[in-house]
């Protein structure tokens, strides 16, 4: 009994090459990160390059830069497995995580303080006098 | 097979960042504004970090990740470093206002 048991286990694993499924689940998993930060990164370039305002350009920067930049970082990290290179990896992307955001932030606030104006579309929120005096009356 | 997989991926990734670079090449030459060229460089910036980090792993030399670390931290540097000159038109000048030179500035217009 315990030996038709040792000998069903021995058969039903012994065909499934555990490293090649590792490698291909390693493989598929940073495959499928560094195609979707590869992605955001295209998206966030076209969004800089065809957005009609600054305001909206630096939304489309700050955004799909610090989430692009995580992917391929993280997709990279397990790619590369346990070693220097995942480390040295893995401090690019705390500085990336840190860096892109403040410097977004730095042209923004230099931009507001410069009086760059956003270009207002037709529909604005009215002012908070207005309300009142609107079409009630 | 698999890293054959891998490394197909990680070009296909690099060629993502190129196109990436050069459609923010394209906002840096014909932005109408100086903070539209200082976003698209900041931006290619990181783009080109991440080129490096991809490209150094697809010819196998992880030595390009070091260069990676240096172009990550100066890229922000740079920006920072650009912002506040054409702020202030020089560099040697404090982020915030020393109270005494305020006073004395004050006196100097009153009197």
């Amino acid at each position: 009994m315990a030996e038709a048991k040792h000998d069903a286990a021995s058969h039903a694993a012994a065909p499934l090459p555990w490293t090649e499924i590792f490698e291909w689940a390693q493989a598929l998993l940073s495959g499928g990160l560094i195609l979707t930060g590869a992605f955001f990164v295209i998206a966030g370039a076209i969004g800089i390059l065809r957005m009609p305002d600054f305001y909206t350009r630096i939304h489309a920067a700050g955004m799909t830069d610090t989430m692009g930049a995580e992917f391929i970082l993280l997709g990279l990290i397990i790619q590369s497995g346990f070693t220097q290179t995942s480390l040295k990896l893995l401090l690019i992307a705390f500085f990336l995580f840190i860096t892109s955001p403040t410097a977004t932030h730095a042209i923004a606030h230099a931009a507001h303080l410069s009086g760059l104006k956003p270009k207002l579309g037709p529909y604005q929120a009215p002012d908070l006098d207005d309300i009142g005096k609107g079409d009630g009356s | 097979m698999a890293s054959v997989v891998m490394v197909y991926i990680c070009v296909i990734g690099a060629i993502g960042m190129l196109v990436g670079m050069a459609l923010l090449l394209g906002r840096a030459i014909i932005g109408p504004t100086f903070y539209d060229r200082a976003l698209a460089v900041n931006s290619f910036g990181t783009k080109a970090v991440l080129f490096l980090c991809l490209f150094s792993l697809i010819i196998g030399r992880p030595d390009g990740v070091d260069i990676a670390i240096l172009y990550a931290l100066m890229n922000f540097i740079a920006t920072v470093a650009i912002l506040k000159f054409f702020r202030y038109r020089a560099l040697d000048v404090p982020l915030a206002k020393r109270p005494e030179r305020k006073t004395t500035r004050k006196g100097g217009r009153n009197g």
